[in-house]
C-alpha cells in the first residue's frame, strides 16, 4: 500500500490529442465508459433480435419488415426461415451474455470506478487495459460480422454443444464459417477479459490510498475484486475449449466429435472425441460466468441501496464473506447444467448439493438487504427504484434455481422455458437492473449533469411490470413441457401454450419501447441535463469526493485522498449531516466504523 | 411512489402464485412407476418455494412502505437480532430446507439411474438424428444386429445401416417410425445417437434423457397406463429440431405382441 499523501508523479501524463484523449485512451474512466458504448450498442442489437424472436414465436407466418435485407435467405420476404430464428437466438444469447451483462457491471462501471474507489490515480497496467477494450471492441466486430457471412451466424445457441457446433457446415446452415467466427469472437473476448481481470485484482491489492485498508473498500469495489478473480480462472478455460472448436473445424481434429458419425448419410471423417467434454469445459467457465454477470450488479445494488436508505447495510463483512463464498461454490456447481447430459448418475447428485449449498450465501445477502431496510429512512429515486428491483427480480429468479437444483425434477424442467424464465429473470433482468441502477446513480459523476428523473420513473415502472409479464409466464409455459430453443410449438400439446405466448410477445415488445425512453434520457441528459452538484446522493465514497464531475484525469487533482472511515458512515449521532465521507477527518462516535 | 412500488410488487407476488394455486398449467398426469415420487419431490419444492418467494416478496414490499418518506428526525433502527439473526435464519430455516429437498429428491433420481432394468423388461432401441427417431426391436432371437454406419441411408430407408445379408442378428430386427410398449411391463430402452446431440423426453413418463454422440447409454422406465404420447427431442440439433418428434403408444401386452406382428411384416 503506497503511503501517499502528497502529490505524486503521475503514473501517465494528462493526454492531448484526440486520438489519445477519447480513442486509444489510457485513462481508466474512457476506458470504462468505452465497455459501456459497447455493452449499449450492443443490448439494443440483442433487444431488437429478441423483438424478431418474439414476434415470430407468437406469429410464425408473420413478415417482419426490412428483415429480407439482413438475409434473403434466411427471412425471405421477411418471414424467418426454421434455422434463421435459431441463428438470431445464438447471436442473442451470445450478445447479451457476453457483450452486455459481463462487458457493462464489470467492465464498464468497475474500470471506471474502481480505481477512484480505492484512491488511485489510475489501474497499474493502463496499457494492458486499452488493450483489453479493443480486443473486445474486435471480439464484438467479428462476432457481428458472422451476420454477413453468406451462410450467416451459427445457430448452436449461445452454449455450441458439441458435435452440431464441431462438424461444420454439414451440420447445418451457419455451422462452417459462422461457427468459427463465433469461436474466434469469444476466443478473443476471453483475451480481453484475462487482461481487464488482472488490472482489476492489480488495482484493488496495491493501489490503495492511504487508510484504505480492505474493509474499508465500497461494496462495489469488493463486487468487482470478486468477479475478476472468478475472471481469471473462468475465462482461462473457456479460451482453450475455443481453439480447440477451432482446429476441429480448420485443422481436422476430433477433440469434441466421437467416432463413426453420419451426417446426411455420409460417415464423418473424424474419430474419437468427446460430446461430453465440450459441455464440462463450456460450463466450468459458463457457471461461474453467470456470477461474473450477478456479483457487480450486486455490489452496485448494495453501494445505490445504502446510499438511498441513509444507513449502512446490518453488515457489509457478511455480505463480503457471502460474496467470497459464491465465488468459491461456483466453480462446484456446473454439472447442475448436465444433470441429464449422459454423465454419470452420481455425478448429477454430487453436484446437486454444492448447488443447493450455493442458495445460503445468496439468501444471506437478499436478507440483509431486505433486513437493512428495517427502520432505514429510504429515499425513493430511479437508482433506488432500480436497486430495490434488482432484489425482487433476483429472489423470484433465484427461487426457481430451488427447482432446477434437484436432478430428479430437472428431468422433468430441463430444456423447457422454466430454465429460460429462470435465467431471464435471475441473470438477465436482474443484472439489467444492477446496470440501470449505477446508471442513475454515477451518471452525475460521469457526466456532470443529472438524468431527467421523470423519465427515469417512466423507465422503471415500464421495465419492472413488463419484465415480470414477459418472465413470470416462462415459468408456467415450462411446467406444462414447453420445450425451449423450438421456432415453433407444431406439437400437439404446446397449441393451447400459443395465448401465453402472444402475451409474452406484446408485454416484450412494449417493454422494450421503454428501452428507448432511457436511451432517449442518456443522450439527452448528456448534453442537456441540469447541472449536477458534486454530490447529489449525500453520498460518503471516494468518487463523491472528486474535485469535479467527470473527475480530472488523474482522478483527485494532483492529490490522492487519505481515508478516515469506512465508506458507509450515515446516521452518526451527532455529525452535522447524517453522513460522513471517507476522506474526513472529524473524528466520530460511530456504532461500527471499519478500520 | 414508494408506496405504490410496495403494492405493485406484493400484486406481482400474489398475481404470480395465483396460475400455481389454480393448477392452471402444469405436467400433465405421471403414467409412470418412479413418476409418484418426482411429482411429490415437486410439490413439496413449490410449497417450500412457494412460501420462500411471497414471504420475500411481502417484506420487501411491506418494509418499502413503512420506512419510505420518514422525517429527518426519526432514528434509524437496526432490524432486531441483526446481521447474526438472519445468517441464522438463512443457514438454518433456507439452508436446511433445500439441503433436506436434495437429500430426500435423491430417491426418485436413484429409483431411475441406480436400479437396473427387470430382466423380463421389453428391449427398445432408439436411434436419433437430424430429425427424426427411429425404433428398433430385437425381434424374436431378442439381439439387436450390428450397426454399421457407413450403411446407413436415408434414402434407401436403412437407418440403422443393418446388413441382414452377413449379420444374423439382424434378420429379425423391426426398425419402426413410432414407439409401442406393453403397459405395466419394464421398458429398458436403448439410445443411441447417430449425428448431433438430441434428448428423449416424454413428460407423462417423467423421463428426459439426452443422447451422446459416441456413447450408447440406457434408461428404463415402466408405464402404468394405456395411451398415446408425444416424444418431442429437447436437445438442439439443428433447423429441423422444433419438429423432431415421434408418438409412444402404450398398449396392452395383447396389442402390443399383434402390432410387434405387423410391423415385423413391413420390414
Amino acid at each position: 500500500m503506497h503511503n501517499m499523501s502528497e502529490p505524486v508523479v503521475h503514473q501517465h501524463t494528462a493526454p492531448t490529442g484526440f486520438i489519445r484523449k477519447y480513442v486509444f485512451s489510457l485513462d481508466h474512466k474512457v476506458i470504462g465508459e468505452q465497455y459501456y458504448g459497447l455493452a449499449l450498442v450492443a443490448v439494443y442489437i440483442g433487444l431488437v433480435l429478441s423483438w424478431v424472436m418474439r414476434i415470430h414465436l407468437a406469429w410464425p407466418n408473420a413478415a417482419i419488415p426490412g428483415l429480407q435485407l439482413l438475409s434473403k435467405t434466411g427471412a425471405p420476404g421477411g418471414v424467418l426461415t426454421p434455422e434463421y430464428y435459431l441463428q438470431l437466438m445464438t447471436m442473442h444469447g451470445t450478445i447479451m451474455v457476453f457483450f452486455v451483462l459481463t462487458t457493462a457491471p464489470f467492465a464498464g462501471f468497475g474500470n471506471y470506478f474502481l480505481p477512484i474507489q480505492v484512491g488511485a490515480e489510475d489501474m497499474p497496467f493502463p496499457h494492458l487495459n486499452m488493450m483489453s477494450f479493443w480486443v473486445t471492441f474486435v471480439a464484438f466486430c467479428v462476432a457481428i460480422s458472422a451476420f454477413f457471412v453468406p451462410q450467416g451466424p451459427p445457430l448452436s445457441g449461445w452454449t455450441a454443444y458439441a458435435p452440431l457446433s464441431a462438424l461444420g457446415q454439414v451440420a447445418g446452415p451457419g455451422q462452417g464459417t459462422g461457427q468459427v467466427l463465433w469461436a474466434v469472437s469469444i476466443a478473443l473476448f476471453c483475451v480481453g477479459q484475462l487482461l481487464g481481470s488482472l488490472n482489476f485484482i492489480s488495482t484493488t491489492l496495491d493501489m490503495r490510498c492511504k487508510g484504505m485498508s480492505l474493509m474499508r473498500l465500497p461494496l462495489s469495489t469488493w463486487a468487482w475484486f470478486i468477479t475478476s478473480c472468478i475472471g481469471l480462472t473462468a475465462f482461462a478455460v473457456l479460451m482453450p475449449a475455443c481453439i480447440l472448436l477451432i482446429l476441429d473445424h480448420v485443422a481436422g481434429t476430433s477433440f469434441f466429435i466421437a467416432s463413426n458419425l453420419v451426417v446426411n448419410d455420409q460417415l464423418q471423417p473424424h474419430a474419437g472425441g468427446s460430446t461430453l467434454l465440450w459441455q464440462h469445459l463450456f460450463w466450468f467457465f459458463g457457471h461461474p460466468e453467470v456470477y461474473i454477470a450477478i456479483v457487480p450488479a450486486m455490489g452496485v445494488v448494495s453501494h445505490v441501496l445504502i446510499t438511498n436508505m441513509r444507513r449502512p447495510l446490518l453488515s457489509s463483512r457478511v455480505i463480503i464473506y457471502s460474496m467470497v463464498s459464491i465465488a468459491f461454490l461456483s466453480y462446484m456447481v456446473y454439472g447442475h447444467h448436465m444433470f441429464v447430459s449422459g454423465m454419470n448418475p452420481f455425478s448429477s447428485l454430487a453436484f446437486s448439493f454444492p448447488t443447493l449449498a450455493i442458495t445460503i450465501p445468496a439468501t444471506i445477502i437478499v436478507l440483509i438487504w431486505i433486513g437493512s431496510l428495517y427502520g432505514s429512512k429510504l429515499r425513493i429515486n430511479s437508482a433506488s427504484l432500480f436497486a430495490l428491483g434488482f432484489v425482487s427480480m433476483f429472489v423470484s429468479g433465484g427461487i426457481s434455481g430451488f427447482f432446477l437444483a434437484q436432478p430428479s425434477i430437472d428431468i422433468l424442467l430441463h430444456a423447457t422455458y422454466f430454465v429460460v424464465g429462470h435465467f431471464h429473470l435471475v441473470m438477465a433482468v436482474a443484472a439489467l437492473f444492477g446496470i440501470f441502477a449505477g446508471t442513475y446513480f454515477w451518471f452525475p459523476k460521469v457526466t456532470g449533469r443529472m438524468m431527467n428523473e421523470t423519465l427515469g420513473r417512466i423507465h422503471f415502472w415500464v421495465t419492472f411490470v413488463g419484465a415480470y409479464c414477459i418472465f413470470m409466464p416462462f415459468h408456467y409455459l415450462g411446467m406444462a413441457g414447453n420445450v425451449r430453443r423450438y421456432q415453433a410449438f407444431v406439437d400437439d400439446f404446446m397449441a393451447p401454450l400459443m395465448p401465453v405466448h402472444k402475451f409474452i410477445t406484446i408485454a416484450a415488445l412494449i417493454t422494450g419501447a421503454a428501452q428507448i425512453v432511457f436511451l432517449y434520457n442518456l443522450i439527452h441528459s448528456r448534453f442537456w441535463g441540469k447541472t449536477a452538484p458534486l454530490n447529489p446522493w449525500e453520498a460518503t465514497s471516494l468518487e463523491w469526493s472528486t474535485p469535479s464531475s467527470p473527475p480530472p484525469f488523474d482522478n483527485f487533482g494532483g492529490k490522492l485522498p487519505v481515508v478516515y472511515h469506512d465508506p458507509y458512515q450515515y446516521g452518526i449521532e451527532g455529525a452535522t449531516n447524517d453522513f460522513v465521507m471517507q476522506t474526513d477527518p472529524a473524528q466520530i462516535n460511530s456504532p461500527r466504523d471499519e478500520k | 411512489m414508494a408506496k405504490l412500488f410496495a403494492v405493485t410488487i406484493i400484486i406481482i407476488a400474489i398475481a404470480s402464485a395465483v396460475p400455481i394455486v389454480m393448477h392452471t398449467w402444469e405436467p400433465p398426469k405421471d403414467i409412470s412407476v418412479h413418476g409418484k415420487l418426482i411429482d411429490e419431490q415437486f410439490s413439496e419444492t413449490m410449497v417450500e418455494a412457494g412460501a420462500c418467494f411471497l414471504a420475500a416478496q411481502l417484506i420487501l414490499g411491506f418494509f418499502i412502505w413503512k420506512f419510505s418518506d420518514r422525517p429527518r428526525e426519526e432514528k434509524i433502527k437496526s432490524f432486531p437480532g441483526g446481521a447474526r439473526g438472519l445468517v441464522a435464519a438463512a443457514v438454518i430455516i433456507v439452508g436446511a430446507e433445500v439441503m433436506a429437498l436434495g437429500a430426500f429428491g435423491t430417491k426418485a433420481w436413484a429409483s431411475i439411474y441406480f436400479t437396473p432394468p427387470a430382466p423380463d423388461a421389453t428391449q427398445v432401441q432408439v436411434q436419433a438424428g437430424q430429425f427424426a427417431f427411429y425404433f428398433r426391436y430385437p425381434g424374436p432371437d431378442g439381439k439387436f444386429g450390428p450397426i454399421h454406419p457407413e450403411q446407413i441411408s436415408e434414402a434407401t430407408e436403412n437407418f440403422y445401416g443393418l446388413d441382414t445379408t452377413h449379420d444374423p442378428d439382424s434378420k429379425d430386427d423391426i426398425v419402426t417410425a413410432e414407439m409401442a410398449v406393453p403397459v405395466n411391463r419394464d421398458v429398458h430402452l436403448l439410445m443411441h445417437a447417430k449425428d448431433v446431440g438430441h434428448s428423449f423426453f416424454v413428460r407423462e413418463l417423467r423421463i428426459q434423457q439426452d443422447f451422446v454422440p459416441g456413447l450408447d447409454l440406457s434408461v428404463h422406465f415402466t408405464p402404468t397406463e394405456i395411451g398415446r404420447y408425444e416424444i418431442v427431442c429437447t436437445q438442439l440439433c439443428g433447423l429441423g429440431h422444433y419438429n423432431m418428434k415421434a408418438y409412444l403408444d402404450v398398449m396392452s401386452q395383447q396389442d402390443f405382441d399383434a402390432w410387434l406382428k405387423k410391423q415385423a411384416a413391413l420390414q
